[in-house]
């Protein structure tokens, strides 16, 4: 198949009230990536009402322009109407790639979008490159395809996908896996205003209530975590892994099995269902190490794992292996480290 | 108000007990060694479904596409509560991504018809991608309301439903009929005994000519489903038109799988720290020492 002048590099950026999410701008990171391997440009898509004003930002973090989607009825976010516009301006401008961060917000956009254009679409990838695809059945040799890679089989394999059809190559992104580079402020670049077409038909669900609240931990965001397992045992011991994040100044993560178990907040969550993250340390204290878990942290750049079984596979990533009790352990830690900061 | 309610279920492998038996020696999974199960969403999605039945006096038709083995989720879903229950097996269905799977989903719900509701697990543990719930919604050209944890209001053609936001929740009110995707908010009830009686019985066409190694004759057919005991068994010339045929399986596949790496266990290179305060004193010391501890 000719590649004859392949279209640019998409972002759909996701915002709550104005203030754009950190996915959004380390897709912006990549994206710029991406399009510089290619010779393209790099677009953000930004819907809502009142956020013009993230255009400078999304300048600065890279975007060569912005379409900007202004209209009441683009906020709070629902399905229909934003898949609408966006649908609109991929029949019009014909982008070569188009990133979601994969939030919830965008694992529930992209599908709809993709299904409606026929495109290809790989969720909660983890890497992104380009290269060429041979279709060996078919002989036929792709140039300069997204490699779309992404764990798979409960995170027991990485796969490695493309998309062949028409573009838009079209994936969902994990939070915090792609960097986010650093904001140059001399960058700008182009405001394209789009008027949405937007009919009854798109706005037939209506948001009778919405309550959020900004998360109270930024995980993504910790040097430190000390993150606690079903191992810890009850929710009262989870207090020990308050008492040491507190201590190194960290942030308190979890495993899902400790949060099923109620015993701490979803927002707590690392591993695949919840937020992945790079600290400095990582502390895992009565965590087994689920594939899913070790998904989440595994990049971490010093790990140290506490657990009384030395089997578990949570050492299998670790730099530092504690086999012994937390309960006795963490507080060694703590008493070694108020005696010795 | 009486209702039909069409649950999509998947049955998967249990990749979240990937433990002993199901390892190789050399670290990847054998996927042979994993039990088949009904995937964990979808039985949300079933206890919805149920839980709608009891409440409003609902329909409820189970349906799913894959091998000929799926029938035992179906069966499964009688034993819980299920009204009617439909397979779609097909070898031109092999290979398929998700949207060729949305696609033959949504044309096995127009072969169907009639129905109010939609429901699906968020997403399912083999592929975690989320995506075919909201593309037969799109297919089907029907709203879609994702991550639902309970149903406030169902009634005058409209369905009211709380759902699961980034940092909260969200209530929104779709007309009917419409797609649900169903999260882990539920407790899925147990199969019932009397019930489990009753269907343990119930076969697709090929469990019966298997059962005695001869075609099941319309008869016999026809009294299973008399008695309810008939698990229907659809191809996929039954419900896709043959010009859509290559929208079905590989063919209408837009993603290729390049390459597959197996996330092989590595022996653990860890440094071994004793569980003593001299030990763990020192290893704080060491991490003090490099700035990794400030």
């Amino acid at each position: 198949m000719e590649n004859t002048a392949i279209g640019n590099v998409w972002v759909f950026i996701e915002q709550e009230g104005g203030k754009i999410a950190d996915v959004s701008l380390e897709l912006v990171s990549k994206g710029r990536e991406l399009a510089d391997r290619l010779g393209v440009k790099v677009e953000a898509l930004l819907l809502g009402n009142g956020v013009e004003h993230c255009c400078a930002t999304l300048f600065q973090y890279g975007c060569d322009n912005v379409f900007l989607a202004e209209d009441p009825r683009l906020e709070p976010f629902t399905v229909l109407p934003f898949a609408k516009v966006i649908v609109d301006l991929i029949r019009e401008h014909r982008p070569n790639i188009l990133m979601f961060g994969a939030t919830m917000k965008g694992r529930e956009l992209a599908p709809r979008v993709a299904s409606e254009k026929l495109s290809g679409l790989t969720a909660d990838c983890t890497d992104l490159r380009i290269d060429d695809f041979e279709d060996q059945r078919n002989h036929i040799v792709y140039k300069d395809k997204l490699m779309q890679i992404r764990p798979a089989f409960g995170g027991n394999i990485i796969a490695t996908i493309v998309n062949t059809w028409e573009d838009p190559q079209m994936v969902t992104v994990r939070e915090g896996v792609m960097k986010m580079g650093e904001p140059d402020a001399t960058r700008t670049g182009t405001i394209t205003r789009v008027t949405p077409a937007l009919t009854a038909q798109e706005m037939v669900v209506k948001v009778i209530e919405r309550v959020r609240q900004e998360k109270t931990v930024n995980l993504k965001g910790a040097q430190i975590i000390v993150a606690g397992g079903y191992g810890v045992g009850s929710a009262a011991n989870f207090k020990l892994i308050h008492e040491l994040a507190k201590t190194l100044g960290g942030q308190v993560g979890a495993s899902r099995a400790a949060v099923d178990a109620g015993w701490i907040d979803h927002d707590h969550q690392v591993g695949q269902t919840g937020v992945t993250v790079r600290p400095k340390l990582y502390i895992a204290c009565g965590i087994s190490g689920s594939v899913q878990h070790r998904a989440g942290m595994a990049e971490s750049k010093k790990i140290i794992a506490i657990n009384t079984d030395p089997a578990a596979p949570i050492f299998s990533v670790a730099h530092y292996g504690i086999i012994g009790d937390l309960n006795q352990v963490i507080p060694m830690m703590i008493k070694a480290y108020k005696s010795k900061a | 108000m009486s209702c039909t309610i069409l649950v999509f279920v998947k049955q998967v492998p249990d990749t979240k007990n990937v433990t002993g038996d199901a390892m190789k020696p050399d670290g990847t999974i054998n996927r042979q060694a994993l039990p088949a199960i009904f995937n964990p969403e979808d039985l949300n999605a079933l206890e919805l479904a149920l839980q709608l039945k009891d409440r409003y006096g609902a329909k409820v038709i189970v349906a799913t596409m894959g091998l000929p083995a799926a029938a035992g989720i179906l069966r499964d879903s009688l034993f819980r509560g299920a009204d009617e229950t439909v397979l779609l097996t097909d070898r031109a269905l092999g290979g398929s991504d998700t949207l060729a799977t949305s696609f033959a989903l949504s044309r096995m719900a127009k072969k169907i018809g009639n129905f109010d509701l939609v429901l699906c697990g968020r997403q399912a543990i083999d592929g975690d991608t989320a995506q075919v719930g909201p593309q037969i919604a799109e297919k089907l050209g029907i709203p879609q309301i994702s991550y639902v944890q309970e149903v406030q209001e169902l009634g005058d053609g409209k369905i009211r439903a709380k759902r699961a936001i980034e940092g909260g929740y969200e209530v929104l009110e779709a007309p009917l009929p419409a797609l649900l995707t169903v999260v882990d908010a539920n407790q899925p009830r147990p199969q019932n005994a009397s019930r489990i009686i009753k269907y343990k019985k119930a076969k697709t066409p090929s469990e019966v000519a298997a059962a005695k190694g001869a075609p099941a004759s319309e008869e016999e057919l026809a009294a299973l489903s008399a008695k309810g005991l008939l698990i229907q068994e659809w191809n996929a010339a039954y419900c896709v038109p043959q010009d859509e045929f290559n929208r079905l399986g590989k063919a209408g596949s837009p993603t290729n799988v390049k390459h597959i790496l197996s996330v092989v266990l590595t022996a653990g290179n860890f440094q071994e720290v004793a569980p003593t305060q001299e030990a763990v004193g020192n290893l704080v010391h060491e991490l003090i020492e490099d700035h990794t501890l400030g």
